[in-house]
């Protein structure tokens, strides 16, 4: 059974999305990559559940379309 | 090409083995007089198991070198008889530090627990374990140490093996019930059996450099990611006896081997570390490392053991160990096996443990290489993420892998008797018995390790009467033939009165009780045999 929550759980997603947006304003790719690593690594322990964090690399990796 | 000097030389001579009419059969050759096959050789013969060891060599001091022996391999090596000689001579250590630029990112103390007789860790030029190992075979009887003797042929039949031996008066040929392959990395033995040895090689080298200089460092494990002196790699510093440091420095993939072990190259990177010390150079090599290991470790009477079976990165220092582990492993196993004993699984389970440990120890030594040696540029970005999220975060800290350092293996193995109670406490079925302080017969303080024999051994915590010992098993009584007047052995053990563990002759956990029932105990002792 999927432990990974999909159901939107942000009271305001767009002020969530608009948070994140912001966050990398400005950023060249190479500064946004790193800020995306960061920010991974910090939500990830913040799961801290291993099962959630395969699901979720799962899902990502599943909606990453080959470029034609 | 390696910059070494040769350190202590052995003399060949010629075996009455090689005048013989007809091949001379041993009960069991050892290829490789390095740390595992010495040990293999000492374990078997202090077991009454006459040893033949073959070395093409007949010196010690040169080429790739071990440093740090862990606790494990040093309670292994004084039931040798060389445990306390090494500890004497060698550098004992437990803080580790772990640098990003100038700053302290992460600091570990590995044995914080008291009353174990062996440290965490030791730090010893390979060739001084080699040394006392060597100085121990010639006391003891039962191994015929021959130098300058290659193995260039081997011939597997159903219950024997052929080996054809070079030496400097030409070649013989000598037969073997069995014959331990403990030839190092680049085994000669694999190869005449045509084994793959797969696994993965990671591209960056490494600069491995000993230095010889008066400096006061202290005396701990620092490894630097990015440090000022070496600019987007990694570095490692490390205290040996005799003034001697040992350096490594990551190059990256592009690194040309040859041309960065010339000293013109080697001297200005050392400088940018150590600055105005003085130094001189003891050893220089450029290395890439491999993860690897066979698919079995026991191919009819050939078995294998240490590099020749499996190599790991030196991170984390599990090569030299995982091997003397192994050797430890095999030879009660095949004394056990020679004289009778055994039963069909016994042979099984070397390969079954050590497969479990070497698979351990590679994922270890992978996940600290690709750590270390991030294999693309998106790896390398998480990686850094990790490094400058550690001085502001536990969890990233704890990410942070220079090397997570040899620990014994819980073997889940078919010898072990699986728990009826339950037990607390740092013993483990499968894993080696957790040493305790104790007071034995004449007052006399010693720790639990140095008290047991050679074969198995059942601790029985006093609950009145002392029981009857069962069969060949050493019964040691702990309130009467061991005190525990610290109460640490008892806790160690989660031990109760009355409650009672039966030891491998390797001093592996391997059956427990609350109490005393002579029938369960030998049916432990029997499963532990392999039957």
């Amino acid at each position: 059974m999927s432990r990974l929550i999909v159901a939107s759980r942000f009271p305001n997603p767009d002020a969530a999305y608009e948070a994140l947006v912001e966050s990398r304003r400005g950023l060249s790719e190479k500064d946004a990559a790193a800020l995306d690593a960061r920010l991974v690594l910090i939500l990830a322990n913040h799961i801290g559940d291993p099962e959630v964090l395969r699901e979720a690399i799962a899902l990502a990796q599943q909606t990453l379309a080959p470029k034609d | 090409m390696e910059e070494h000097k040769t350190v202590f030389r052995y003399t060949w001579r010629r075996s009455p083995d090689q005048d013989a009419a007809s091949p001379v059969r041993h009960r069991v050759v050892v290829v490789g007089a390095g740390p595992v096959g010495l040990s293999a050789a000492l374990d078997l013969a202090l077991r009454g198991v006459p040893v033949v060891l073959l070395d093409d060599s007949d010196r010690i001091g040169e080429g790739s070198r071990g440093l740090c022996y862990s606790k494990r391999t040093l309670e292994i090596l004084d039931r040798l008889g060389v445990g306390e000689k090494l500890v004497a001579q060698g550098v004992t250590w437990k803080l580790g530090k772990v640098y990003l630029g100038d700053d302290l990112v992460y600091s570990f103390d590995l044995l914080p627990e008291e009353g174990h007789k062996m440290p965490a860790f030791i730090n010893l030029q390979q060739y001084y374990l080699e040394k006392a190992l060597i100085d121990r075979v010639e006391e003891v009887d039962n191994i015929d140490l021959r130098w300058r003797n290659r193995v260039t042929g081997l011939e597997r039949r159903n219950d024997y093996v052929r080996l054809t031996v070079d030496t400097p008066d030409g070649p013989y040929i000598l037969e073997a019930d069995w014959v331990i392959a403990a030839d190092g990395a680049r085994s000669a033995l694999r190869d005449m059996l045509g084994l793959g040895f797969k696994g993965v090689t990671f591209e960056d080298k490494f600069l491995i450099a000993d230095v010889k200089m008066a400096a006061d460092f202290p005396t701990e494990r620092r490894f630097w990611f990015d440090p000022p002196f070496h600019s987007g790699q990694s570095a490692l510093l490390h205290r040996q006896p005799d003034n001697v440091f040992r350096i490594d420095l990551q190059l990256g993939p592009d690194a040309d081997a040859e041309a960065e072990q010339k000293p013109e190259r080697v001297i200005p990177r050392l400088k940018a570390m150590l600055g105005d010390i003085p130094f001189e150079l003891e050893w220089v090599s450029v290395y890439r490392f491999n993860c690897r290991r066979l698919d079995r470790f026991v191919h009819g009477r050939v078995i294998f053991a240490g590099d020749s079976a499996h190599q790991v990165s030196p991170f984390g220092a599990r090569g030299a160990n995982s091997g003397v582990q192994d050797a430890e492993n095999i030879a009660w196993k095949l004394a056990a096996i020679l004289d009778g004993t055994a039963g069909p699984g016994l042979l099984d389970s070397y390969e079954r443990e050590c497969i479990q440990a070497a698979d351990e120890n590679i994922g270890h030594s992978t996940r600290s290489t690709d750590f270390i040696a991030p294999r693309s540029p998106a790896e390398r970005a998480l990686r850094n993420a990790v490094l400058s999220l550690a001085p502001h975060a536990d969890f990233a800290r704890r990410m942070v892998n220079s090397g997570r350092l040899s620990v014994a293996t819980v073997y889940d193995s078919p010898l072990s008797t699986p728990d009826e109670e339950t037990f607390a406490g740092s013993a483990r079925l499968g894993a080696p018995a957790p040493d305790a302080p104790v007071r034995a017969a004449g007052n006399r303080r010693a720790t639990l390790l140095e008290c047991l024999s050679d074969g198995f051994e059942l601790i029985y915590f006093r609950n009145g009467e002392t029981p009857a010992p069962c069969g060949d098993i050493k019964l040691t009584v702990i309130g009467q033939d061991l005190h525990d007047e610290e109460g640490l052995l008892t806790a160690r053990f989660d031990a109760t009165p009355g409650s009672a563990y039966l030891l491998r002759p390797d001093q592996h956990l391997c059956a427990r009780w609350r109490s005393f029932d002579s029938t369960k105990i030998a049916a432990a002792r029997k499963r532990a045999l392999g039957f």
